[in-house]
């Protein structure tokens, strides 16, 4: 692991160079650590697949002590990470999203089938099938990228994105899977929408139900439990 | 509590203060003051707690009245601000009378202006602040801009002390702008002749700029190595997308992105930046952490003494 500075109040630390789970979850305990060692010298933290920003005071700080400290903290965590790294990988919250499968709401759904040759309920079982690690937030609040999908799945961006995705759209790019917290433009190919309110400023410091390291299983509903559940048409 | 009734809303003026901090990992922008040297000043000419909201005014065509007497502190750029019709001198604290209006014109020098009031403006409070970030629709009244026909509350009848700034602790926003980088992230991806090319010559602010960056133009440098795993951005960090030509990251941006940075300009010539207006022509010098770190801490010190002094 490598630390770094790289602004006046930030350091870098470069975990690895592939995005794998394992990493997410090496990021996840090194986040506790720092949390706990720094105190309320640390700003904030910003995870994503291979790297730790982690933003700190400077009137409280500064960067030699900073360099020092997440140095023993990358050793402490590296070299226990190698005969934990079983149980880290089931590390993480596991959340549930449910999600309406359906080309009414899914746009790219019934393409993407075809492109790939395989039927919805085959495309649907394959995005059901696994467990996704969620590596990074960011892009719009409460914006998870989670991986990764089976490699039959993987879709490239749309060449142009779309003006409006709705709220709750799931969607594919390349190997990585989303859900759109809110409507904005976007350019994810979408096959189904979950009820489920991925940012809710009414649940205060909890308002982004997905965290970096969570475990998400989306589960197949049907239309009538999509509305029933608060699913949103159009 | 009385209101402030904006009249006119202007270009873009927005409650600011020192932006959402603790929730970059959920995706929310940091936000706040983009030029947080006048926006630090306008609270300390009140005595205010420095992270007390302001009104960050782009560029003027700005008009409000004060429902009650209070006091106000205007810093930032010279946009020709008049009190029922007389000019006002800017970086000073001022009493105002109920009925008084107030009014922000157009640019002299710099772009954002700050109008602060004691004890700040009472808006809501969304995850730890009040700044207004448009994309993420928070902050502010309602996550957006001001409009005609809003009313800001704040403390009626607040004392405050009278005060102007020394001249040589004004910032002088027609000066020669050089931005001080630590070479960081992506530097080594970038060849010699690339960086020696970025710090030899002129960059000019382009049209595209707003609170989430500065684009600049100028000679082109590339890295690289054009794929980079999204990661973390912090403050000032200069992105080069493919075309070669650099954007200074602000307040608003984005909290990961996967284009590669060359480093990060100090945060507060960061604030400088954000006062140029498009043309203006900036270069870039190579610092290191301890001297922008020093830099930051003598402003905290000098906001420290000034505050003290006075009481």
């Amino acid at each position: 692991m490598k630390v770094s500075s790289v602004s006046e109040n930030a350091c870098l630390i470069q975990v690895g160079d592939q995005i794998s789970e394992s990493l997410t979850a090496v990021i996840a305990k090194l986040s506790s650590a720092i949390e706990e060692i720094l105190g309320d010298a640390l700003i904030d933290l910003i995870p994503s697949y291979t790297t730790l920003l982690c933003i700190y005071d400077l009137n409280k700080v500064d960067d030699l002590w900073m360099l020092k400290t997440l140095r023993q903290i990358t050793q402490e965590v590296g070299t226990n990470q190698n005969h934990e790294v079983n149980t880290l990988e089931s590390l993480g919250r596991l959340i549930e999203l449910p999600v309406w499968y359906d080309p009414e709401v899914g746009y790219d759904l019934e393409e993407m089938a075809s492109d790939k040759q395989m039927s919805h309920a085959e495309l649907i079982q394959l995005h059901t099938a696994k467990e996704y690690r969620v590596f990074a937030s960011g892009f719009m609040p409460g914006f998870a990228y989670m991986g990764s999908v089976n490699a039959a799945l993987a879709t490239p961006r749309q060449k142009t994105p779309r003006k409006a995705v709705a709220a709750g759209s799931v969607g594919i790019a390349d190997t990585q899977t989303s859900v759109y917290p809110a409507q904005s433009p976007g350019g994810w190919n979408i096959i189904g929408r979950s009820p489920t309110r991925l940012f809710d400023i009414s649940r205060g410091d909890k308002a982004a139900l997905l965290q970096v390291g969570d475990r998400v299983r989306f589960l197949s509903i049907d239309k009538a439990t999509f509305l029933e559940l608060g699913g949103q048409l159009g | 509590m009385a209101n402030l009734h904006i009249i006119k809303p202007g270009w873009q003026s927005t409650l600011q203060d020192l932006g959402r901090q603790g929730y970059f990992r959920s995706g929310l922008s940091e936000g706040g003051a983009l030029d947080e040297i006048a926006f630090r000043w306008a609270n300390a000419l009140l005595n205010n707690p420095s992270n007390a909201a302001c009104i960050e005014i782009l560029m003027g065509d700005f008009e409000a009245e004060f429902e009650q007497a209070t006091c106000i502190a205007i810093t930032g750029a010279d946009l020709g601000c008049t009190l029922n019709g007389q000019a006002v001198a800017n970086w000073q604290s001022l009493a105002v009378k109920k009925g008084d209006r107030i009014c922000f014109n157009s640019p002299e020098t710099g772009l954002r202006a700050y109008l602060a009031i004691a004890e700040g403006w009472q808006t809501p409070i969304q995850f730890g602040s009040r700044s207004t970030v448009l994309r993420e629709k928070l902050g502010g009244l309602d996550g957006d801009k001001l409009k005609a026909g809003q009313q800001l509350a704040y403390q009626a009848n607040s004392e405050a002390p009278m005060q102007t700034l020394k001249p040589q602790w004004i910032p002088n926003y027609n000066a020669e702008l050089i931005l001080k980088v630590l070479p960081s992230y992506q530097y080594e991806q970038f060849s010699e002749t690339a960086k020696r090319r970025f710090f030899t010559s002129e960059y000019i602010v382009s049209q595209r700029i707003d609170r989430m960056g500065y684009r600049l133009e100028g000679p082109a440098v590339m890295a690289a190595n054009q794929q980079l795993i999204s990661e973390g951005i912090a403050m000032g960090a200069i992105q080069v997308p493919p075309d070669g030509q650099p954007i200074v990251l602000l307040k608003d941006r984005q909290t990961i992105g996967g284009y590669p940075k060359l480093g990060c300009v100090g945060s507060l010539d960061c604030s400088l930046l954000s006062q140029q207006a498009p043309g203006k022509q900036v270069r870039f010098e190579l610092s290191d952490v301890a001297t922008v770190q020093i830099e930051r801490r003598l402003f905290e010190r000098k906001l420290r003494c000034f505050n003290s002094k006075r009481s």
